[in-house]
């Protein structure tokens, strides 16, 4: 993009601010009236795939984040992330205009190469238009012009692609999905208004190509998926959230998050647990705890980022407790994209060790580390 | 040159102070005109070509068809072509504003899309107006000249006009890189669809090419996708469409600008005439004095170049005056709608200014040259004896005469070259010159006229022209070429405003006007409201009348098509072919002479239409005239555009009352039923009366250009003669020896002054004439494509003429007066 991206930043803001999720900021109170107007989340509702794989436009927001780990046949790691959002604006719904913007589509995608040292991200945006951008609601597909993530009955494929890297993956399940929280019924306060409907894919099996610094690369690795969708999700005194998402080596998988109040301290707190023999344990608001090991700084937007954590989850019926760490495939893994969306978090690639030894590998995000967005 | 030659000849520039400044304010004013016509131009098309880039923005191809737009199903295919990386629709409306003057334009715009193609129209949503501003029904986003001319701020309420409904909209933001110059708004795309009631219509879709996209083959299969009068162009096409738009125009005014500068070139040549004349002695002594030839004849050319020069630099100064003046109260295109929503900037041009200064001292330089030239060829000897006018003979020169008319007949019968009418204008040059040329023999003749034997005066001045030709000759030049310009003139609005006055009267046969809004904006009349209209007392028939777009090729300037009702006594002023439909295969269409001109059609031939994304063919019925849209209209009857395009709705409406019913009294029913500000009702006096109103006002500069050569005609007279007189002492001396009085002598001046004019009046009126039929038949029909019937003002030229001579006569008088004032011996002692 060239001329003019700046002047994109205040409506991208906006834009984000209305997904209330990958940037925390709290709706201003312009527009509160409308909200009733989308669908609740309610606890009790048996999710079933591949259907509530689709898109439920009903509701205010909702995202498909694939991230994951790839080697490529020199055995070089790297990480991946694509993330589609559905945002439902409450505008125009009464609109015949096929431009009416009721749904609005975004989508981020990056490569973590540590060869690189940073991030190498792109994003798109667009109303729903069909054929140009779209979502199914029977089944996960939704796109943005030649971006896209699609279930076709036995893989998710996608495509992703910015100006200095391109990724065509696919991602095939080899274990059962994780629904988190109450079977997919996700807290993210005390007060369970604030939920959402939450279920992982953990443990896919990546292969496809990576075209990096000029390079078509084969590449393989595992993947994980997170679906969720809600109308009102983040509690009002929240200032950002750390996510976590592990596939294990043993083949088990962890999911666990904390909602940050301004002075750091945690709001809220769950997480699911897979263990090697399927087993699920659902982890309540005091059985997962974050501490923060090691800052980093960004030498772009002076925001000071805990790239590694110790997360210690508490001992309970069928499960000893456990303290792991998190540790960062590379620090700089901040997606700065003010010049263009204004947006900035880290979301980057880590490592889960357990006593020394690396347990899995997967995901990490932090988001309201930054200025607080002004609206 | 030395400082005492230099008081010999500039110095004498001040000496005939009022001379000078006439010669000095006509080159200036010529030099103004000029520079303003060009300065405005610049400005506007500056302003215009910065509309282009950012309304274009980095879009390699544009797609567009006319204001109707088309299925914005296209969108989605285009989008979705390999070859086109970024695709930006845009829906633009020229939204009617309720209770103001003139229109918005307004683009919907998707704002997700634009960023990769038009960046510099992103919206930028004020911090109150809330999230979302940009997608939001009701918001819109005014540029800073929008904002400037609207006079509103974020926050406030705008009210637009669609249909006959009232919007009100909430400025919501700016579009802050939108220029300076360009008056436009933003929305929402689908939010401006729903508004306007263009749901599902596109006006334009700008499309940047993918990597590698060859621009050649892309476009080959766009325009496959294409509907009917829909094209894709590469976005630079606007601009030179622009250009040639207004270039017929634009030259047409620098024409004027052009006469005023010969004029003044013209009076600096009879003003210097005259100094050479009354300072002949004096150059014979400073040549006797040992001057060479060259200095002397540089010498006075420096004189004509200073006047020049002076008169070029206060006409640069007032260009620029007229310039901001005319941008700031008539707009970029001088009121003539080239250029809307602008507000053009103007800019210094150093190069522009400089080259019109110079042309001022061009034409002081052109004016000097002949009386430099013969000042300096005179023998001393000869020039230091008085009295002598020599350089005043002219003979007829016969080739001349033949070589300009054959150009006249020729240039007259050229085509246009480029838009412009150029062989109009050498015609006019041509008749011109074939009338000064014929002078000096129609001279001669007239003097052998018998005339009565016993008057005295009459006798003399007769002898006195018949002698010496060349006086009477240069007189009546100045008077042809002013009488030429000031008649043809005349002639031509004449025979305009006729034409136009009788073209009004067959345009509008209804009793009472209805108009929504401007044709190009927003308001519309939909079948409800036609009905609305049908159903209120006293109204006995409706006609709805509904104007559209068409473009019938790549690049050219849009169409307009009427749908509307011919036959039924509703009528055309046909210049060509019958109103009647008969039984042809095809349906008809009447044509304005306009597209004749452009599209080469004529009676009988076959004219593709395109309506509702397919060609539709119909027969050429007939060519009528337009003096209203200059590139070109087309009527078709409004069943068979309803028809063909479903579109019921109508732009106008001509009413007919009942028998006995006050129209007054509709009109006021018609702003009850509908609002104040919706419609615009009026009568076809009312419409008449406007229309000559602003046809007059737009030929203000062509009146007082007139006033300024006839001025200028007269000066010639009066400073002609007073040249004469200043030559002739010698023989009025004589002529009061003989026993002639004062005021005898006063009387044969202004006897030769009437005679010289008449002649100049007489053949100015001639080749006015002639001047006239170019200006008609080829000027303005090459310029413009209308044609009129001629019709000459004889009254009006008579009165004109004769004033003409009686002032010319009273202008010798008085300026032969100072040359009587001597004693008559001193006069005949002059020749030593």
């Amino acid at each position: 993009m060239k001329v003019g991206c700046l002047r994109m930043t205040a409506f991208w803001r906006l834009v984000l601010a209305m997904l209330g999720a990958a940037v925390p900021v709290a709706l201003p109170a312009a527009e509160p009236a409308e909200g009733a107007a989308y669908a609740p989340v309610l606890p009790g509702r048996q999710l079933v795939l591949p259907a509530d794989g689709g898109a439920h436009d009903a509701h205010r927001t909702e995202w498909w984040y694939v991230t994951g780990w790839v080697e490529d046949e020199q055995r070089r790691a790297r990480g991946f992330q694509i993330t589609f959002f559905r945002v439902r604006t409450l505008i125009g719904e009464d609109n015949p205009s096929r431009f009416a913007p009721s749904q609005l589509l975004l989508a981020h995608a990056a490569l973590a190469d540590p060869a690189h040292g940073r991030l190498r991200h792109a994003e798109r945006a667009a109303r729903a238009l069909p054929p140009l951008a779209g979502y199914a609601d029977t089944h996960t597909e939704v796109w943005i012009g030649d971006w896209s993530l699609r279930w076709d009955g036995e893989r998710y494929l996608s495509r992703a692609f910015g100006e200095d890297f391109a990724f065509e993956l696919a991602f095939r399940p080899t274990v059962a999905p994780l629904f988190n929280g109450d079977q997919g019924f996700s807290q993210k306060a005390a007060d369970p208004a604030h939920a959402s409907y939450y279920y992982s894919r953990p443990q896919l099996a990546v292969d496809g190509t990576v075209h990096v610094a000029g390079e078509e690369l084969a590449v393989s690795g595992s993947g994980w998926l997170d679906h969720e969708w809600s109308s009102a999700i983040m509690p009002p005194g929240a200032q950002g959230w750390d996510w976590l998402g592990i596939n294990l080596a043993d083949g088990g998988a962890l999911m666990a998050f904390q909602m940050r109040a301004e002075d750091g301290h945690a709001l809220w707190a769950a997480g699911t647990l897979r263990a090697s023999d399927g087993v699920q344990h659902r982890l309540g608001a005091d059985e997962v705890r974050f501490q923060p090991l090691r800052y980093w700084r960004s030498p772009r937007t002076g925001n000071r980022y805990p790239v590694a954590w110790r997360v210690e989850i508490a001992a309970a019926q069928g499960r000893a407790a456990r303290v792991v760490e998190v540790e960062p495939l590379m620090d700089d893994q901040e997606l700065d994209s003010r010049r263009s969306t204004g947006a900035v978090y880290w979301e980057g690639a880590v490592r889960l060790l357990e006593e020394g030894r690396e347990i899995g590998r997967g995901y990490l995000e932090m988001t309201g580390y930054g200025e607080r967005l002004r609206m | 040159m030395g400082g005492a030659l230099r008081h010999v000849f500039i110095a004498s520039l001040r000496r005939r102070r009022l001379a000078t400044v006439l010669s000095l304010l006509a080159i200036a004013l010529g030099v103004a005109l000029g520079l303003a016509v060009q300065l405005i131009h610049n400005a506007a098309l500056a302003e215009f070509e910065r509309g282009v880039r950012i309304l274009a923005g980095e879009a390699d191809l544009q797609v567009s068809g006319a204001r109707g737009g088309f299925d914005d199903a296209l969108f989605l295919q285009l989008a979705a072509h390999p070859g086109v990386a970024e695709a930006s629709p845009v829906v633009e409306v020229h939204a009617a504003l309720p209770g103001r003057e003139g229109s918005l334009r307004v683009l919907g715009v998707d704002v997700f899309r634009l960023a990769g193609v038009q960046p510099a129209l992103l919206p930028a949503a004020d911090g109150e107006a809330g999230m979302l501003a940009a997608l939001a029904p009701g918001r819109i986003f005014l540029s800073p000249a929008a904002a400037a001319w609207l006079a509103l701020e974020a926050g406030d309420a705008l009210a637009v006009q669609s249909g006959v409904h009232e919007h009100t909209l909430t400025v919501s933001g700016s579009v802050p890189a939108a220029g300076a110059g360009q008056v436009l708004a933003v929305m929402d795309i689908a939010a401006a669809q729903q508004l306007f009631e263009r749901i599902g219509v596109l006006t334009r879709v700008d499309l940047r090419l993918a990597e590698g996209a060859s621009p050649v083959q892309l476009r080959r299969e766009l325009t496959a996708l294409l509907p009917a009068g829909v094209f894709v162009e590469v976005p630079q096409l606007a601009l030179s469409e622009a250009a040639t738009m207004s270039r017929a125009y634009r030259v047409n005014l620098s024409m004027l600008a052009l006469i005023a500068l010969l004029t003044g070139g013209f009076l600096v040549f009879s003003t210097q005439l005259l100094a050479v004349a009354r300072r002949r002695q004096e150059f014979a002594f400073l040549r006797a004095l040992g001057l060479p030839r060259g200095m002397l004849y540089r010498g006075l050319l420096l004189e004509g170049a200073v006047l020049g020069l002076a008169g070029g630099v206060l006409g640069a100064l007032l260009g620029h005056v007229l310039a901001v003046l005319a941008l700031r109260l008539v707009g970029g295109d001088l009121g003539a709608g080239y250029f809307d929503g602008m507000r053009p900037a103007l800019h210094f041009d150093a190069l522009l200014t400089l080259s019109f200064v110079a042309l001022g001292v061009g034409a002081g330089l052109a004016g000097s040259w002949l009386p430099a030239r013969s000042a300096a060829t005179l023998p001393a000897a000869r020039a230091l004896r008085a009295g002598d006018d020599a350089l005043l003979h002219m003979r007829p020169r016969w080739q001349g005469v033949v070589v300009c008319a054959l150009g006249a007949l020729l240039s007259a019968a050229l085509p246009p070259f480029a838009g412009m009418p150029l062989g109009g204008y050498l015609a006019v040059a041509c008749i011109l010159a074939t009338a000064v040329l014929l002078l000096p023999q129609a001279t001669r003749l007239v003097m052998r006229l018998p005339g009565s034997p016993r008057a005295l005066l009459w006798r003399l001045a007769r002898a006195r022209s018949h002698a010496a030709p060349g006086q009477a000759v240069v007189a009546a030049v100045g008077v042809l070429a002013s009488v030429a310009l000031a008649s043809a003139m005349a002639i031509m609005v004449s025979s305009f405003r006729t034409s136009v006055d009788d073209w009004l009267t067959r345009m509008l046969p209804a009793d009472l006007y209805v108009q929504a809004s401007p044709s190009a904006a927003s308001g519309f009349l939909d079948q409800d409201a036609l009905r609305r209209i049908a159903a209120l007392p006293g109204v006995a028939q409706v006609q709805p009348i509904r104007a559209e777009q068409v473009r019938l090729r790549s690049g050219g300037a849009p169409l307009t098509l009427l749908a509307r009702e011919v036959g039924g006594g509703w009528g055309l002023p046909l210049v060509a072919g019958s109103l009647s439909t008969g039984e042809a295969e095809l349906p008809p269409a009447w044509v304005s002479e306009a597209v004749v001109d452009v599209h080469g059609l004529a009676t009988g031939a076959l004219i593709e239409l395109p309506l509702g994304g397919q060609w539709h063919a119909f027969r050429v019925a007939g060519v009528w005239r337009d003096y209203a849209r200059q590139h070109g209209a087309v009527v078709i009857e409004l069943e068979t555009y309803r028809a063909i395009s479903g579109d019921r709705r109508a732009n106008d409406a001509a009413l007919v009352v009942h028998p006995g019913v006050d129209v007054a009294v509709v009109a006021t029913a018609l702003a009850d039923a509908f609002g104040e500000n919706m419609l615009r009702v009026a009568t076809p006096g009312e419409i008449r009366a406007l229309s000559l109103r602003i046809f007059d006002r737009s030929f203000v500069v062509t009146y007082l250009m007139e006033a300024v050569a006839v001025l200028i005609g007269l000066c010639g007279v009066a400073t002609t003669f007073a040249a004469l007189a200043t030559a002739r002492r010698r023989e009025f001396g004589m002529l009061r020896h003989l026993g002639l009085t004062r005021a005898q002598i006063g009387r044969l001046l202004a006897l030769e002054g009437a005679l010289a004019t008449a002649l100049g009046v007489a053949g100015g009126l001639l080749a006015g004439g002639a001047v006239a039929w170019v200006l008609v038949e080829v000027v303005n029909r090459q310029s413009f494509h209308w044609s009129m019937d001629i019709s000459v003002p004889f009254a009006m030229l008579a009165v004109f003429a004769a004033a003409l001579i009686v002032l010319a006569a009273l202008a010798a008088r008085i300026a032969g007066a100072q040359a009587m004032r001597q004693s008559a011996v001193q006069a005949v002692r002059e020749d030593w």
